[in-house]
């Protein structure tokens, strides 16, 4: 501060307090610091939104029916409202899917990083991009009018609608999520770290399983999060080929609905503004947020558990 | 250090012989025949300006250029009693690896326990019996001063030791599989004078049980730790003698120059 007052007497020069500066920067900060804050009060108005409906939702219904309640049937004379035939759509569908990009994703990870050629990452890697574009629509005529009659070959007493086929699907969906990411992880492991490997006298592949993927964990992690996260959202696929039948059951053979599905099929639907039928959709959103944020917070914690130290 | 009595008699003990060794990135000669010999359970320091290709020649002992596509070795490294070419199409360089380790510039300790990497290169190697790897990793612990201040936590993340802790780990894992050759890529360059000086202490150390080749930037340390010095300029190697011969009396006006601090 003292330079500033000495170089007020004199020339301003390049210690002078430039007003304008200042102005410029801190022009920079409020606007990086909106942009910010637009995602935060974004995701809180969500909230707010799906906890006041739901509240509305919960002065007619019980909490407790509606988590042990074995039906949803809230559009029928006789309504229930449990919401565990729905968990257990997305939870079934979800782990089909799973199983299948966690998996692939990984493998196709390891061999994108660790042993493709150049040339070869080079020409792989936006075929992956591009089927991560393909729009889920597209992938729900997909599981429903080829996997399905596929599917139908192996196990013919396979219904037209089912689980197991909309989650293969998805999973596929999915894998360019997770081997992107995964595959983005590895690639920032220091090269030091798998010399060290060869220098020990490791294989590429051990290099890779030992050495490169625990130092990888964290943002494998991530990508493993961001998927589960993806497969429990996802929407198109399961309402186009699971069936819309909310139906309580942890076989994947069978046809179900997922909380996404029901949601847009009660929101295509007609139901009046504050009927109860029109709140669920509330309850059932609230649900799938909180799923999907239970998920969040565990794989906050294991990537600050296992962070990345090089 | 050693008279040269005593080396006449030992100069048939060669441990590797490098015989018109050239080396290219692509189309880059970084190495120029290079002739020289490893003398068995010796220091040997490979000393130079930066980019005068120690790093490189030292790399080409457990073959490491190999990971990188372009690169390309001519002349032989011959490995002793094998007498085998180690640059080979036919010799593996896995197995060149398990034979010859290498202690790295900057500490590279794996995300794993302190156990664990040291029972990183048995373990590659199929080791499996608990009271194999226990007794080998005691003993690889013990040989790099390290024991005592580990011996109460081996199953805590390595990254938790200080630099000069985690180098001496990292020569821990390289002794564990008993090589015969260690190769050292300044191994000290990125550490303290304290922890620098209990490195020069192990490697000194070390030299009853393993060959070992150097690569220092710092002269008085190629002085204090070897038996050999070779003098290296722009991929060439110009001198080749005992330590005590090339820092007192080099027989090449530019090593002198070099180790007189008159260049370089």
């Amino acid at each position: 501060m003292a330079v500033k007052s000495h170089n007020k007497v004199n020339h301003p020069g390049r210690l002078g307090y430039s007003f304008k500066r200042h102005l410029h920067e801190r022009f920079i900060e409020l606007l990086l610091f909106m942009s910010a804050l637009l995602s935060v009060a974004i995701m809180i108005a969500i909230i707010a939104m799906l906890v006041k409906e739901s509240y509305v939702f919960f002065q007619h219904v019980s909490l407790w029916d509606f988590l042990t309640d074995t039906q949803w049937t809230p559009l029928f004379d006789d309504a229930h409202y449990g919401i565990m035939p729905l968990v257990a759509g997305t939870l079934v569908s979800s782990m089909v899917a799973l199983m299948v990009a966690l998996p692939l994703g990984t493998i196709i990870a390891i061999y994108l990083s660790e042993f493709a050629p150049f040339s070869v990452r080079e020409i792989a890697k936006p075929f992956l991009e591009l089927l991560g574009g393909v729009p889920t629509v597209v992938y729900g005529y997909f599981a429903l009018l080829f996997v399905t009659p596929l599917l139908q070959i192996i196990f013919p007493e396979l219904p037209g609608f089912s689980l197991l086929s909309a989650g293969l699907v998805m999973g596929i969906m999915i894998i360019p999520y997770v081997s992107s990411m995964t595959e983005d992880a590895m690639r920032a492991v220091p090269m030091h770290l798998r010399e060290g490997s060869y220098a020990m006298g490791a294989t590429r592949f051990q290099t890779a399983i030992r050495v490169v993927m625990p130092a990888a964990f964290s943002g494998i992690a991530a990508a493993y999060i961001l998927g589960i996260s993806r497969a429990i959202g996802e929407t198109m696929v399961v309402a186009i080929a699971a069936g819309m039948q909310p139906n309580l059951t942890w076989n994947p053979m069978e046809p179900a609905a997922t909380i996404t599905a029901y949601i847009v099929q009660v929101s295509l639907g007609d139901l009046p503004h504050g009927s109860i039928g029109y709140q669920t959709i509330f309850a059932a959103g609230l649900t799938l947020l909180l799923m999907t944020l239970v998920f969040n917070i565990f794989g906050h914690m294991l990537r600050k558990r296992y962070r990345e130290i090089y | 250090m050693q008279t040269s009595a005593e080396i006449a008699t030992e100069s048939i003990q060669y441990k590797s012989e490098v015989k018109d060794l050239s080396f290219y990135y692509n189309t880059f000669n970084a190495l120029k025949n290079i002739n020289m010999v490893l003398h068995d359970k010796k220091i040997t320091a490979l000393i130079g300006p930066s980019g005068c290709g120690k790093s490189t020649f030292l790399r080409c002992f457990n073959r490491m250029h190999d990971l990188y596509p372009g690169n390309r070795y001519e002349g032989e490294i011959m490995l002793y009693p094998d007498d085998v070419n180690i640059l080979a199409q036919n010799v593996d360089p896995i197995e060149v690896r398990m034979r010859i380790s290498m202690v790295f510039q900057k500490p590279n300790p794996f995300p794993k326990s302190i156990y664990e990497n040291v029972a990183y290169g048995l373990r590659v190697r199929g080791v499996k019996q608990r009271a194999i790897l226990d007794e080998k990793i005691e003993t690889a612990l013990r040989n790099s001063a390290l024991w005592d201040e580990v011996k109460d936590r081996l199953h805590e993340l390595a990254f938790n030791l200080s630099g000069g802790q985690q180098q001496r780990l990292c020569i821990a894992r390289a002794l564990a599989t008993e090589p015969e050759i260690m190769l050292f890529d300044e191994p000290t360059s990125a550490l303290d004078p304290i922890a620098t000086a209990s490195i020069e202490e192990l490697i000194a150390d070390l030299k009853s049980k393993v060959t070992i080749l150097i690569v220092t930037h710092n002269m008085q340390q190629a002085a204090r730790v070897s038996d050999y010095t070779a003098y290296m300029y722009l991929g060439e190697l110009i001198e080749f003698d005992m330590t005590d011969t090339i820092f007192i009396k080099p027989k090449n006006k530019q090593t002198e120059d070099y180790i007189t601090g008159r260049f370089g």
